[in-house]
């Protein structure tokens, strides 16, 4: 921001650095190219996660085996449940999205430490590397993604290296919350308030609180875990002294609100795009960002409701369940308010805009069988059936992945400069809601009927359902791959865009696309509401992208 | 599948009910209006937005009416977990013993099988533990599960108003063969389970075994041929 009158304008790609080539991105600080690094390393383990999760619905299309036995199965669903958990969907939509956008929005020039940030991105991809090495070439892991005790203490499969690289995942995870929430409090662009950032950074914000306090407790419990598998200390370990339930404990201490880091960052992109699309303020701004530190904050205290049945006292038991049905008030309120903002706005159909739409359904059938799950007495009989991976599914594909996905097309313009194909997003998102439901919906069914979840083989009256399931997977895969294709074209034959394609308010809107190195040519001026549609009339919209792309054009001439 | 066997699975059905038709209401509503929303106001036909920041009383409403909704699922689950919980009176006692990858189930006379007999409308406590890595005791058609955990013991009530043959699985990880742990969990009439249980008097699993195979697979009836063995 030291060159405000400069309108020389190379975008964040094309900038020359003392580093060529590879190295010009391994070793940048710039915000910018950290999270397109991170989008591309994080794709590319999601689609190793994809791959497992395509093997094991096909296995499970008969009884009996399918395609492979049953120790190959088990090693599917754990790698599958790792891969996805801790490479993908928890670093996910923060590191990529949050990593690019956050000082866009909120006027800075980059995050508070670009070199921890760095060193964040580095600690990631050695911690994703040796967890996919130690996973996929040196042992057939198959604890599940959970490493219960004592099974993942007495299997013959080697826990060690999975372990560690889940540590530094954790390393990296910590290091980029308190990045984030320094940069919240310390890079404001002058004039803005915390009551005015938006609804995508107030959901970093509290994402990243979260990634600080809680993730430090799975560190404990890995060291703790490797302490007694080595050593033999007797911590969980029943024979030598020691306690399975305190496992369960300490993993979902860490865990539970693990849930909420992976899924208030995607009520944020849901905020931001429900907002844009329909040329309004978010409805009850305030409440929206008092809600996100609510779920966060009340998602600390509910972890062991992931344990009614483990054999804790029934004063836990109580209390817990309890507790948990307060995480759903804020949840709903979040829903209301996205559904009210719609109400006398504009709404556009953008292909982000409808995929929000559909996440706003899915979601919420995540949300609400959460309600079955949190009563103690149906949870007794729901837990560690299908119904809780259909649960956790339409929370995770339905609200997360989605929104990854609608933050993929929403934010791509600006990423990349470029338009992707409206039509063939589209096309993309319906198949996705068809794929989602025919994939998920039967496993309520199968798990209310007592299908319990890691089995390799089922009885025969759950076939029907898993023959639904399966061929879900396949829609819901196609129009996955359909998406990144579409997407990926775009990135070399898609329409150049002007700065603001979709008509946002946000201020990474304010700036050419891609962005320039220091990302605002003038130092921008926020508005006191961050989604300032005040005068706002579609009928005019066109002419202000038309302008705005000549004004992009000619920079570009005088560039060159 | 959704049979009744007991008070309490019936119960736990009407939680369940209880908790879906609220849910499908409020999933209904959200639809309803979202879809109603972005017809009316589609850009073409609604250009200028109106701007509106939101209302106190709507906001209150809708975090006044959820709580009571959620408190009221919350004291269904809480009411009928005490039932399950309920140790005060209970007739017969079984002794539940899970390993890697088989059930042993102990009588108060000490019989062990790998089947579970039981009489019907007798109030039955099974206690349940683990000889190595966790198991989940889960009987869907009771709606019951505890955790069979090494080194201590777990428990549940119920009282079975129904005879039949109803399946044991496992349901909490526990590796290679954590699939193939179903057993059969075996509701008979009273007095044909008192005199079974007497005749088998203290025989270890061994010597039961060939009894238990024979009635897992036959049906009910036949196990009246199997308690004169």
């Amino acid at each position: 921001m030291n060159n405000t009158t400069n309108t020389n304008y190379t975008n964040f790609y094309q900038v020359k650095t003392k580093h060529k080539g590879l190295l010009a991105w391994l070793l940048t600080t710039d915000h910018k190219r950290i999270g397109i690094m991170y989008l591309i390393s994080i794709l590319s383990f999601f689609l190793v996660g994809l791959t497992f999760a395509f093997l094991m619905r096909l296995e499970m299309l008969t009884p009996g085996p399918t395609i492979v036995d049953a120790q190959t199965y088990n090693s599917f669903f754990t790698l599958h449940g790792m891969i996805m958990v801790f490479l993908f969907i928890i670093p996910g939509i923060p590191a990529v999205f949050g990593n690019f956008f956050l000082p866009l929005q909120i006027g800075a020039e980059d995050v508070a430490f670009p070199r921890l940030n760095l060193f964040s991105y580095h600690l990631y991809l050695t911690g994703a590397f040796l967890a996919l090495y130690s996973l996929i070439f040196q042992t057939h892991i198959d604890t599940g993604w959970t490493f219960y005790v004592p099974y993942s203490l007495r299997t013959g499969t080697d826990v060690t290296l999975p372990l560690m690289a889940a540590f530094i995942l954790g390393f990296s995870s910590i290091l980029t919350g308190l990045n984030f929430v320094t940069t919240c409090h310390r890079m404001r662009v002058k004039g803005m308030k915390m009551f005015e950032m938006p609804l995508f950074t107030w959901a970093l914000y509290s994402t990243a609180w979260i990634q600080v306090v809680a993730t430090p407790i799975i560190g404990i419990t890995i060291v703790l875990v490797l302490l007694e598998r080595s050593f033999g200390f007797g911590i969980f370990d029943p024979t030598i002294g020691g306690d399975p339930v305190l496992y369960q404990h300490l993993f979902w201490i860490y865990s539970h609100p693990a849930v909420y880091i992976m899924a208030i960052p995607a009520f944020g992109v849901i905020s931001d795009i429900i907002a844009t699309f329909s040329r309004k303020s978010v409805f009850g701004y305030k409440v929206m960002a008092y809600s996100t530190i609510a779920i966060a904050f009340i998602g600390y205290v509910v972890w062991a409701h992931h344990m009614f049945t483990s054999g804790m006292s029934d004063t836990a038991r109580t209390v817990f369940s309890f507790l948990t049905f307060f995480v759903a008030i804020p949840t709903g309120v979040k829903v209301f308010n996205w559904v009210a903002t719609l109400w006398r706005g504009t709404i556009v159909l953008s292909s982000p805009m409808l995929m929000a739409l559909s996440a706003i359904f899915l979601f919420s059938i995540g949300g609400l069988t959460g309600l079955h799950l949190g009563s103690i007495s149906t949870d007794i009989h729901l837990h560690d059936t299908y119904f809780v991976i259909a649960h956790f599914h339409y929370v995770i594909i339905g609200g997360i992945l989605s929104m990854f996905i609608a933050a993929m097309h929403f934010w791509f313009p600006k990423m990349f400069g470029k338009m992707h194909n409206e039509k063939v997003a589209k096309i993309g998102v319906v198949l996705y809601f068809i794929g989602a439901n025919v994939l998920y919906f039967p496993m309520f069914i199968m798990g209310y009927m007592g299908m319990p979840r890691r089995y390799f083989d089922y009885l025969p009256e759950f076939q029907i359902y898993h023959v639904i399931s399966t061929v879900g997977s396949w829609i819901l895969i196609a129009s996955i791959l359909l998406m990144f294709t579409n997407l990926l074209i775009a990135i070399f034959k898609g329409k150049p865009v002007g700065s603001n394609p979709w008509g946002a308010k946000t201020l990474e809107w304010t700036m050419p696309s891609p962005p320039p190195l220091l990302n605002f040519i003038e130092t921008p001026v926020p508005s006191h509401d961050p989604y300032d549609y005040h005068g706002h009339d579609e009928r005019n919209f066109e002419d202000v992208k038309y302008i705005e792309n000549k004004e992009n054009d000619i920079i570009n001439q005088e560039n060159s | 599948m959704f049979e009744q066997t007991s008070r309490y699975s019936s119960t736990v059905d009407s939680a369940m009910l209880y908790i879906t038709v609220i849910s499908v209401l409020m999933l209904l509503l959200i639809t309803v209006a979202m879809i109603y929303f972005v017809i009316k106001y589609r850009a073409s036909k609604n250009p200028i937005p109106t701007q509106y920041h939101g209302n106190v009383a709507i906001e209150v409403t809708w975090i006044i009416i959820p709580t009571l909704l959620v408190m009221s699922m919350f004291y269904y689950g809480y009411k009928d977990f005490s039932d399950l919980r309920n140790t005060e009176k209970f007739d017969e006692e079984y002794f539940v013993t899970a390993k890697m990858w088989n059930w042993d189930f102990k009588y108060e006379n000490g019989t062990v099988t790998d089947t579970l007999f039981v009489p019907v409308g007798k109030t039955l406590k099974f206690n349940i533990t683990s000889l190595d890595v966790l198991h989940s005791f889960y009987i869907p058609a009771f709606r019951i599960k505890e955790d069979a955990v090494p080194g201590s013991n777990g428990f549940v009530v119920i009282t079975p108003e129904k005879t039949g043959e109803y399946d044991i699985a496992c349901a909490e990880y526990c590796g290679l063969n954590h699939w193939n742990m179903y057993k059969k969990f075996i509701v008979m009439e009273q007095d044909e389970y008192y005199a079974w249980v007497e005749s088998q008097g203290g025989k270890d699993k061994e010597e039961v075994n060939t009894t238990e195979e024979k009635s897992a697979e036959s049906d009910s009836n036949e196990m009246s041929e199997n308690k004169e063995n």
